[in-house]
């Protein structure tokens, strides 16, 4: 599956349609943060992994190497030292007849040179090709000691010349033999043998220089100790691990020793004779270095991370804060146009009703003045009191129904927007001249806060006071008598002026308050049209302003009407 | 009884014919019309002083009439009868020449003041 694919079925961006709007907004922050945080982690992740891999292997090298090459100079070290004391035997063998070997004295004063040229020789001695030590020079008594059954008098015969493993001996030290055969042209043979302490061995060992953690040993072919371990035993003892498989180069393993540590073995075969050289470094040592440095890319990866997650956490909730808002914005946005055209479907609807019912109620008007005039005129016409008031019965609901047409057709219509430059004060004051009788009458307390210096507006006069009076007319219903209407003015801001027309009447519960810009809703019972705010909203809409109520119940309603001080380019249209 | 001529427009029978015995039992000789192109007619025997014109009418329509009637009788006043209670067809009428416009239902008395000020005004508005 491709990851386009990947990404359209998991659609992690997908904004589940049910559910809670607070849950569809949890989900797309939640899938939002998982994207995220994959998509910023898995190249962090592979980052790390592949710097871990190659820190890891640049730094073996680094380690291993150094192991290989010290290994590599120090078993030279030792077939030197071997090869020059086999040497000087052999030279020897050849430059000395039998006889002169034969001769203990000429023997020793060899025997005193070859000490000093060449350290480590403990003693030499001449062997016949039966295996009798002939002459004899060192600090033991061996002359006539019978070598004839001894592995080693069997292979230098075979091959000449011969390093054995160190052996114990008759000399109860760790040493080794150096026997070279040599045969005269008459084919007589016999054989110069000499012994080499290891002391040397453990020189060049510690000429290695190792740490205290480390070991450096010598091993023969069976898994021997040649010279003794720190760690791992004694001269003549068994190597407790298994022998690393056959190179002359130096090699590294990586084992896990008898101790239970983790080593690095590096070790090199001899050609002749068959040693191994051994040196064992725990890696924790070895790997000090490259155990920080994993420890540092770990917390760095983690502290990456961290932020990497804070960031994620950070941005999405803004992100998704914004898409909200967004589509918060909108579904109002979308919410008033529904009402807009909700209230232009039923305005239109309200136009065709109202003058279907025009037509018939001026003929019903007609008939029933016709009637009355009949009576009126009539010089005796029988209970004429009684006709009379019933035809004037007739006639004011005639009228009752004129004024519902003539509002509905007024609020289908919202009326030809006329633009003159005006005082909004002067309109309120005009629009309270119809008003101000009522007011003396009930005794209201009419308080007014206008603003001295309100910029004048761009706006239709009509409109305007038809959206005073309707708000004014509502607030007067509202208060008992003797109660408070006030009206301020002001300027919002440098394209805005606000109207508040307030009241301390019965107030609005918040459900009505949803309602009260819905055509046909009225708390007046039959007195109202449940026309005169939704006419209002309409009106405001149009002139390109906003209305605002805040109310509470028993404590009154303020209505704000906002109207541009020029009209907007979508107003009026 | 007032020497007033006036004529009735209106396609709804009953309201025209009522509308005028009313008019008649207040001394004002009225004669209807239910159709456009009719009135236009009786206009041609007899121009009258006031015309009382509905604006919506099958064939002939109000805004109609009154377009002729301003072209062939300018001195005959208009007063122009809107059942939509909206002041558009009113302001349409003004624009046409148009002496006044009522609403329905009617207020006769209203009616009988607006013929009253069109008889008495010299001139056209």
């Amino acid at each position: 599956m491709s990851i386009k694919n990947w990404f359209k079925k998991v659609n992690l961006l997908h904004m589940p349609e049910e559910g809670a709007v607070h849950d569809r907004y949890s989900v797309l922050r939640r899938n939002m943060i998982i994207l995220m945080i994959l998509v910023t982690l898995i190249p962090l992740l592979l980052m790390a992994v592949v710097n871990y891999h190659q820190y890891r292997t640049a730094l073996k090298g680094e380690i291993v190497n150094p192991l290989r090459i010290l290994v590599n100079k120090t078993k030279h070290s030792f077939e030197l030292f071997l090869a020059e004391r086999l040497s000087a035997v052999s030279f020897i063998a050849s430059a000395y007849s039998f006889d002169e070997l034969a001769d203990e004295n000429t023997l020793n004063r060899i025997f005193r040179v070859m000490r000093r040229e060449f350290r480590g020789f403990v003693d030499l001695g001449l062997i016949d090709s039966k295996g009798i030590q002939l002459s004899y020079v060192g600090p033991y008594d061996l002359k006539g000691k019978d070598y004839a059954e001894q592995s080693w008098f069997h292979e230098v015969q075979v091959r000449g010349g011969y390093i054995s493993d160190v052996f114990m001996g008759y000399r109860k030290f760790p040493h080794i033999v150096i026997a070279v055969q040599h045969r005269t042209e008459t084919g007589r043979t016999w054989i110069l043998r000499a012994t080499v302490d290891t002391e040397k061995f453990d020189d060049l060992i510690e000429s290695m220089g190792l740490d205290a953690s480390s070991d450096a040993f010598l091993l023969n072919k069976n898994g021997v100790f040649q010279t003794p371990s720190k760690f791992y035993g004694g001269v003549l003892e068994q190597f407790p691990l298994s022998l690393p498989p056959v190179s002359y180069d130096a090699s590294v393993l990586e084992e896990h020793d008898s101790r239970g540590q983790d080593v690095f073995v590096s070790y090199a075969y001899f050609v002749h004779p068959a040693y191994i050289l051994v040196v064992v470094k725990p890696k924790a040592d070895v790997l000090k270095t490259w155990y920080t440095l994993k420890s540092e890319l770990a917390i760095l990866f983690i502290i990456s991370a961290g932020i990497i997650i804070l960031a994620v956490f950070k941005l999405t909730g803004a992100l998704v804060g914004r898409i909200r808002e967004s589509d918060e914005k909108r579904e109002a946005v979308f919410r008033e146009m529904q009402h807009t055209h909700k209230l232009s479907s039923i305005g239109r609807l309200a136009a065709g009703v109202a003058h279907e019912i025009n037509n018939p109620m001026a003929i019903v008007n007609e008939k029933a003045g016709l009637m009355k005039d009949l009576i009126e005129y009539a010089a005796d016409f029988p209970e004429k009191a009684k006709f009379l008031s019933l035809a004037d019965a007739i006639l004011q609901s005639v009228q009752r129904c004129r004024s519902i047409t003539h509002r509905l057709l007024g609020f289908a219509r919202r009326m030809e927007v006329q633009i003159e430059v005006l005082d909004v004060n002067d309109i309120l004051q005009e629009t309270l001249t119809f008003l101000q009788k009522e007011a003396l009458y009930r005794n209201l307390d009419l308080r007014l806060n206008m603003a001295e210096d309100l910029p004048r507006i761009t706006s239709d006069r009509g409109q305007l006071q038809q959206v005073f009076l309707n708000i004014l007319n509502n607030a007067f219903a509202a208060v008992e008598d003797g109660g408070m209407v006030g009206i301020a003015t002001w300027e919002k801001d440098p394209d805005t002026i606000a109207v508040a027309i307030s009241d301390d009447g019965t107030g609005m519960s918040e459900e009505t308050q949803k309602h009260i810009f819905e055509p046909f809703f009225t708390t007046k019972g039959g007195k109202g049209t449940g026309l005169g705010l939704p006419i209002t909203y309409g009106i405001v809409k149009k002139l390109g302003g906003e209305i605002e109520v805040h109310s509470k119940e028993g404590k009154g309603t303020t209505m704000t009407v906002y109207l541009p001080k020029r009209p907007k380019e979508s107003a009026g249209g | 009884m007032h020497d007033w001529n006036v004529l009735l427009v209106d396609d709804e029978e009953e309201f025209v014919t009522t509308l005028a015995e009313r008019l008649r039992l207040r001394g004002i000789a009225a004669r209807m019309s239910t159709d456009g192109g009719e009135a236009l007619r009786m206009m041609e025997v007899d121009p009258p002083q006031v015309v009382v014109l509905d604006v919506l009418m099958p064939g002939l329509s109000g805004l109609e009439v009154l377009k002729r009637i301003k072209a062939d009788y300018p001195g005959v006043k208009v007063i122009l009868l809107t059942g939509q209670g909206s002041t558009w067809d009113g302001i349409q009428g003004m624009r046409m020449g148009v002496f006044d416009y009522l609403m329905k239902p009617l207020n006769i008395d209203e009616l009988i003041e607006k013929i009253r000020e069109a008889v008495s005004s010299g001139v056209e508005k």
